[in-house]
């Protein structure tokens, strides 16, 4: 098989580090070889993250290059049009709506583009869009994003819920499990 | 079992298997995780050390003793550390030690993009690379054998990719590895008598090792297509393979110090044309060049940041995907102090003053970002203080009461306390400003010599900074509140007013720690606010503007109450009550 290749983007603190890990120990046990490769240190002080996530027979780079990505997970949605020249031709954005104003916004040096979510999509790109942060709240915990987004990356993919559902009880403490298995159900079943 | 695991925590996992049982680092990114996870194996003793050179020479006691030791740093620690490294070259080693150094190609997290492949050569001493967290584990096993081997410590060398990348590793069992110590004078002590009959030992041990790096597994040949020959290591493997995959023959180093010539020539008169792909400096590629091939290499490759698939494929004159582009400028968004920092506000107070603040390493260097903009020099880790004491001397009286060092606890224990020393004999009038936030805030919450807990979290020696600063002779040492903005500029309009050397340690345990329990988040009182954007001035990623008013993101405010001092209207409203 050809290697597939997902990028996880958003700002530092959002919790990327564990939908990739997630993500990871998923696609070992289907039998694939796995890279990921993630960022530590400074940006993670609220600056732009990045995160790599690749599995095939045999991969080689740990990272996604330009025009590389068969999927786009986004936790914010300047990050996803900041990514956007990552995606394939013919790649799937999965997105979170919500919008976290950088600090050039917020001192007023820049503006925070509008329309962003009809203007990716009138690039031909596939965006499914959705506002996470209200869904993680109904599952009970904002900080579940993650797992939202996780949940509806899962509806793209060949691999049974049982098996998503497996990862996720091994990767989470078992008091917030309720919540991340809610949260991924609201992710998985989303109608748009 | 097959896992997958970080580079990091696989070299931890080859530390337990290699039977190390005493680990010594500094932390520093993206090194640190190797020793956090080292101290999760019971068998091995670990321990933050206050900088790289102490947990180095830590490390070589725990040998010199017999046992196997290790210690982690990134390549500016090597700066620290390169005293004893050049000496132990000469010694040598009893038990086997290894010496993790990580580069930060890209300077994700770092002040600089050293080649750390240098200090190998210059030292003399063999450097092993790693590609993926299975060499990273496998490398570090073998690297114990060739330290005892061949009587040398020997450098790991890492990468951002590798150090924190995940791949699949299998792990294996610990199997101990002892010596008795003996006494050894003439092998240990080293003044000129002594260390002159070491040095032919060491030439003599290079010449050994090269003749090991011919036949060794740490370096392969993958015959391809025999028209390109790639010599390579490290990440750059990896990039070249996904590249060219069986199109090209590739040199696969696993070691790239001392280079096995042999081996090198055999493969350049298999290829019709040879090149070195490598990251920052041609290493590798000046010294083919010097055995008299013909090569190419930076002449087609940069020799400033990270590689990636796309760079080599563009630069070998490969076709690569544009990728889609909005219209639109998209801002940038660099990192920023966090919501509830206690550095935000001191800073705000420098910058109101008009101080000239010479800065240091860590968190705190965001300090220097807009709409803060408040500090003006960042070398390296201690140079705030010994900055400012020179900076002091050189103009006198002209910027007397305007210039401050700012360093956090941990840099200052790792390498302030020798500046503040200097401050206190040679005697300027410096203002120096410890940001005491009781943790290594930038990679990721260590404990250092000022929390009173060791690297398990228990409890350990505790540095008091205002007795230590009382001891080496100042007389005014004083502890403010970073959350109190009318007590820190008194603070510091006072000590920088005062004619002789003072201290300020400005104490609030960082926001993100655990035990930090945080205050409800403020709401604007929209009646009240005035649109004025006076609070916009600290630069809070949880403050914006809303419709010309002030907004609070209540999933960031920890209700530091920073914002509201700076508020005329007093706009600012607690949604609770005040823990």
């Amino acid at each position: 098989m050809e290697t597939k290749n997902i990028i996880i983007v958003g700002v530092g603190g959002q919790g990327s580090l564990l939908a990739s890990k997630i993500l990871g120990d998923l696609l070992l046990r289907e039998g694939y070889d796995v890279k990921v490769s993630e960022v530590h240190g400074m940006s993670q002080r609220g600056g732009s993250v990045i995160t790599y996530v690749r599995f095939g027979d045999r991969v080689y780079s740990p990272v996604v290059d330009k025009g590389q990505a068969d999927f786009i997970v986004s936790f914010e949605l300047l990050e996803t049009a900041r990514h956007l020249p990552c995606l394939k031709e013919g790649g799937q954005i999965v997105t979170n709506t919500q919008q976290i104003d950088p600090m050039p916004v917020i001192t007023g040096a820049a503006e925070y583009p509008e329309d962003l979510v009809e203007k990716i999509k009138a690039k031909g790109v596939k965006l499914d869009a959705m506002d996470c942060l209200s869904l993680a709240r109904e599952a009970g915990s904002v900080k579940a994003v993650n797992i939202v987004l996780l949940g509806r990356l899962s509806h793209y993919f060949d691999i049974p819920e049982e098996k998503w559902q497996a990862v996720l009880t091994d990767n989470v403490p078992p008091k917030f499990l309720e919540i991340n298995r809610k949260a991924f159900e609201l992710g998985r079943n989303y109608q748009g | 079992m097959k896992e997958l695991m970080l580079g990091n925590k696989a070299i931890a996992r080859g530390l337990y298997e290699a039977g190390v049982c005493f680990v010594s680092s500094y932390p520093g990114t993206p090194s640190t995780e190797i020793t956090e996870e080292a101290v999760k194996y019971p068998e091995i003793y670990c321990e933050w050390a206050p900088n790289e050179k102490v947990a180095m020479e830590s490390a070589f006691g725990a040998s010199l003793a017999g046992r196997r030791s290790f210690c982690a740093q990134k390549h500016v620690g090597l700066n620290v550390a390169a005293d004893p490294l050049f000496t132990m070259s000469y010694t040598g080693v009893n038990a086997g030690m290894v010496i993790v150094v990580a580069d930060d190609a890209g300077m994700h997290s770092s002040q600089n993009e050293q080649d750390s492949r240098h200090y190998a050569i210059a030292a003399k001493v063999p450097m092993l690379e790693p590609s993926d967290s299975a060499e990273a584990l496998v490398f570090t096993k073998l690297a114990y054998e060739i330290s005892e081997q061949f009587d040398t410590p020997v450098l790991l060398k890492m990468c951002t990719r590798v150090a924190h990348s995940q791949s699949v590793v299998e792990t294996g069992e610990r199997t101990e590895h002892e010596k008795p110590y003996e006494k050894n004078i003439p092998k240990y002590v080293m003044m000129p008598g002594n260390a002159k009959k070491r040095h032919p030992l060491v030439e003599e041990r290079t010449k050994k090792l090269q003749e090991y790096a011919e036949t060794s597994p740490l370096n392969r040949v993958e015959m391809g297509g025999k028209a390109l020959g790639i010599i390579t290591a490290s990440t750059s493997y990896q990039y070249v393979r996904e590249v060219f995959g069986q199109e090209a023959s590739v040199l696969k180093l696993g070691m790239t110090n001392p280079l096995p010539e042999k081996l090198i020539r055999d493969f350049a008169a298999q290829v019709e044309r040879l090149v070195v792909v490598e990251e920052l400096d041609p290493v590798i590629e000046q010294q083919v060049r010097a055995m008299g091939l013909e090569v190419s290499g930076r002449d087609m490759l940069p020799g400033i940041d990270e590689f990636s698939q796309n760079l080599i494929a563009k630069a070998f004159g490969k076709e690569v995907p544009a990728g889609a582009v909005l219209e639109d400028n998209i801002p940038p968004r660099p990192p920023v102090m966090c919501a509830g920092c206690p550095h935000r506000g001191l800073f705000y107070s420098l910058k109101k003053r008009g101080c000239t603040v010479l800065g240091d390493i860590g968190c705190y260097t965001l300090g220097a970002v807009q709409p803060l903009g408040a500090m003006e020099m960042t070398l390296c880790m201690g140079a705030s203080i010994s900055a400012s004491h020179g900076f002091n001397k050189a103009l006198g009286k002209e910027k007397a009461g305007k210039v401050v060092a700012v360093i956090g606890d941990s840099t200052f224990m790792h390498s302030g306390m020798t500046g503040l020393a200097n401050v206190a004999y040679n005697q300027s009038p410096s203002t120096v400003i410890i940001l005491d936030n009781s943790i290594t805030g930038m990679t990721g919450h260590q404990q250092n010599p000022t929390t009173g807990l060791n690297i398990k979290g228990e409890p350990a020696g505790r540095i008091d900074l205002e007795a230590l600063c009382r001891a080496m002779g100042f007389a005014r040492v004083r502890v403010v509140d970073p959350y109190d903005l009318a007590a820190c500029d008194k603070a510091i309009a006072e000590e920088l007013a005062a004619e002789e050397a003072s201290v300020i340690i400005s104490r609030r345990p960082c926001a993100l720690l655990k035990k930090v329990k945080h205050r409800p988040p403020l709401v604007v009182d929209k009646d009240k606010c005035i649109g004025c954007k006076s609070c916009m001035r600290v630069g809070c990623p949880a403050l914006s503007m809303k419709e010309g008013k002030a907004a609070v993101d209540a999933t960031l405010c920890v209700g530091c109450e920073v914002c509201s001092q700076l508020c005329p209207k007093k706009a600012f409203v607690s949604t609770g009550e005040k823990g």
